[in-house]
């Protein structure tokens, strides 16, 4: 296999990596890759740290291995090679009435990306996670052996968010959802503060639920936002429209504080007082952002951090807590949302748990590392933890309070991949494979 | 009425790329090549996403025996058949340079080997009076150079094949699309120095399409290719013959 030297990064282009890139284009070559010269896999790199980085060392680009193998329409099961991505399977499937049961915020995340963050969606407090709809993987382990992992095996549990760390999945079987129609009804509230927006939450019965939050709102209208809640239907919306992309690096200002106040101001209210309810089409509701491509470069050269916790709900004072952080320090950009969790999870080191979960972008800063940190410390004392998939500035010693499964997950991941020959920047950053 | 196509070298990135793309059209697809697991792969992966029909077919350009078996499958398909030849390989120069015997592989699975097979397929396509035969060659045909004019001869080879078989076959109301891709992001140029302006294969394979539909003879993928080529094309040669580009 040929190697590509490359400078690389995650979605918020504030870490990189230079490393070497092979990119199998089909699974006899991936096979004989992982006998010869083993690394660890990557996806669309749509996690906006370091997980999907490795500096100096070898990384497997599976977005070619990318095919639809099967699909058992009477159980609802569907393989495929893990590069494939999640909007392409809602392309080819969603008219025909099936998607996977779990979809994250972005259709460009691939199946093994989702497995290895096991990602959640807007239906996560009804649905669980999305490795609890993985019915079987295989998975090639660094010495080069191919093997179906079961759920409910302890091999299953360290793969499921696991971080590639248990080896390279080449394909995996995906329980998939009967819908009516590919069109959404989705009905959009004004929270006009954070006790409302709570409020919607915990009475919210929709399948797919997901609050936008405004972060430079302060005082009485701190945490306000508007509640979407979704539901799958049958009818026709108008097809879709071309993507636009973002041609170039955005100039510093393009998000300053004053810009994004006023964005969020419109955006607000866009919604009417009394709600409404619209119709669109399902890559809309799930997948807003990807219309535009390469967003991302509106932060401009010095990228942007993603920050997210989940917080048991007991400790909701704390989300408002930190609205109010996020809020005065002017750094927030537009995308903000806060989610109400369910307890389903698949893996030692799933991020899931019942409770809130909020997400902020903030522009790469100095005083942004710096709110980071102490949101963090704040995400730690309140018994949450932080997510891999977003994480770049996490230091190693909260991890392990955070995931309190650590142990048994360094002890399954050692025996498959005793020489640590996985590890990627993240792991190395938050000492995950042994203690700091 | 059903169209199928007939892709040659079915595995490669571009190929996979058509044969997704007429498959979504409700098309079918016989995907000929060596790799038999991963076409088998790909044949369930074109029936998800609604191929009417989709088979892999063994076809080695070396191995003259493989062809009539699919010379046979080709004459059992109903309703129209087009055929895309994707076929090639590019060891490096240096290589050949130290073993000169492959020569012969490098010529065989870019043009002889593909131009065998067509000229068994063309009396099956005459016979019907219709389809298209899509060849891929490449901007290498176009003038040899240092870095890789044993291919490049192949392809030119291939090229002057091609314009033939296209005088032939228009007299039965067939056509014949010649198509020369630039550089591409395939497994061919991954990780090879000094690559520029490289296009998705799915991007070939729309142009591709669109050839067809508009009954092109010669195209350049992307189309700039056509000018960068008329401009290497016009160096004299004694000046050529001291670049190395
Ligand atoms: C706009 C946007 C919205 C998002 N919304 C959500 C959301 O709502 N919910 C949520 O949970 N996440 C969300 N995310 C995060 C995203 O879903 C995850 O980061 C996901 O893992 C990205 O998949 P990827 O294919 O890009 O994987 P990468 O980022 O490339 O890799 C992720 C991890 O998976 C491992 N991995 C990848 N492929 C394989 C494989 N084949 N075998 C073994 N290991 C592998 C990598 O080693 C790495 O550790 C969002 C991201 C963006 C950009
Ligand atoms: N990539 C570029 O920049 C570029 C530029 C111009 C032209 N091209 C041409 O475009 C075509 C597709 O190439 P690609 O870039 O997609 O590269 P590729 O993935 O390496 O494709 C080459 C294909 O040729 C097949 N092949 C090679 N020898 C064969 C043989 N003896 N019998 C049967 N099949 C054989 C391979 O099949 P196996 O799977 O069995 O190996 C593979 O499917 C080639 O003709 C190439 O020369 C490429």
């Amino acid at each position: 296999m040929r190697w590509k030297t490359a400078e690389y990064h995650g979605w918020g282009r504030a870490l990189r990596a230079e490393g070497q890139l092979a990119r199998p284009e089909r699974r006899a070559a991936l096979d004989a890759l992982m006998r010869e010269e083993p690394a660890p896999a990557i996806g669309m790199r749509r996690s906006y740290g370091d997980a999907c980085l490795n500096t100096g060392g070898r990384a497997v680009d599976m977005t070619r291995l990318d095919k639809l193998l099967a699909f058992d329409a009477e159980q609802g099961l569907l393989t495929v090679e893990a590069g494939v991505t999640l909007g392409e399977i809602v392309d080819t499937l969603g008219p025909k009435g099936w998607i996977p049961m779990v979809l994250p915020g972005t259709g460009f995340a691939t199946v093994g990306g989702a497995i290895g963050n096991d990602v959640h969606g807007k239906n996560h407090h009804h649905d669980g996670s999305f490795c609890q709809h993985v019915t079987e993987l295989t998975l090639i382990a660094p010495d080069g052996t191919a093997q179906t992992v079961k759920p409910d095996t302890p091999l299953f549990r360290a793969t499921a968010g696991g971080l590639g760390q248990t080896g390279v999945i080449a394909s995996a079987q995906l329980r998939m959802r009967r819908i009516k129609g590919d069109v959404m009804t989705v009905t959009e509230r004004r929270a006009p503060d954070f006790d409302a927006f709570r409020a919607l939450l915990d009475e919210s019965h929709a399948s797919y639920t997901v609050g936008w939050i405004d972060t430079t709102a302060t005082g009485a209208r701190l945490g306000r936002g508007i509640l979407e809640e979704g539901e799958t239907i049958a009818g026709l919306v108008p097809p879709k429209k071309p993507s636009k992309t973002v041609p170039l690096d955005a100039p510093g200002f393009a998000l300053s504080s004053p810009v994004v106040r006023m964005f969020n101001r419109a955006y607000y209210a866009r919604v009417p007082k009394r709600g409404r309810t619209v119709v669109k089409p399902l890559d809309n509701f799930f997948f807003p952002l990807d219309k535009i491509h390469d967003w991302n470069r509106l932060y401009g050269k010095r990228g942007f951090h993603q920050f997210q916790c989940v917080v048991p709900l007991t400790a909701v004072e704390v989300i408002r807590d930190m609205l109010g952080r996020v809020a005065v320090s002017g750094l927030a950009s537009p995308l903000a949302v806060l989610k109400r969790t369910g307890p389903g999870r698949a893996g030692h080191l799933s991020f899931p748990m019942e409770g809130y979960t909020l997400a902020c972008d903030l522009r790469a800063r100095p005083d942004a590392v710096k709110l980071i940190q102490r949101l963090e410390a704040q995400t730690a004392d309140a018994g949450g933890r932080i997510y891999f998939a977003k994480d770049a500035l996490c230091s190693a010693d909260r991890i392990p309070q955070m995931y309190p499964e650590l142990e048994e997950w360094r002890a399954e991941v050692a025996k498959i991949d005793p020489d640590g020959v996985l590890k990627t920047d993240l792991v190395r950053r938050l000492s995950l494979r042994s203690a700091a | 009425m059903t169209e199928t196509w007939i892709l040659l070298g079915a595995t490669s990135s571009m190929a996979r790329a058509l044969a997704r793309a007429v498959a979504e059209r409700g098309d079918s697809v016989i995907l000929a090549g060596r790799d038999m697991a991963e076409l088998e792969a790909m044949a369930n992966d074109a029936r998800l996403r609604g191929a009417k029909l989709a088979e892999a077919a063994l076809f080695d350009a070396r191995d003259p025996g493989t062809f009539g078996p699919l010379i046979a499958r080709a004459e059992a398909l109903e309703g129209t058949i087009n055929a895309a030849v994707f076929v090639g390989s590019m060891p490096e120069q240096a290589q050949i340079d130290s073993d000169p015997s492959l020569v012969d592989g490098t010529v065989t699975d870019s043009f002889t080997g593909p131009a065998r097979l067509l000229t068994m397929l063309a009396p099956v396509m005459e016979a019907r009076g219709k389809g298209t035969v899509v060849g891929v060659g490449s901007v290498a045909g176009d003038r040899g150079r240092l870095g890789n004019y044993v291919y490049g001869a192949a392809k030119a080879g291939f090229a002057t094949y091609l314009s033939g078989l296209r005088n032939r076959l228009t007299r039965s109301g067939c056509h014949v699309v010649t198509v020369k891709p630039g550089f591409v992001d395939t497994a061919m140029t991954w990780g090879i120095e000094g690559m520029f302006l490289v296009a998705p294969p799915e991007k070939v394979a729309a142009d591709i399409l669109k050839a067809v539909r508009k009954k092109k003879n010669v195209i350049y993928t992307p189309f700039f290719w056509r000018y960068i080529m008329l401009i290497i094309r016009s160096v004299p040669e004694p000046i050529f013959k001291k670049l190395s580009i």
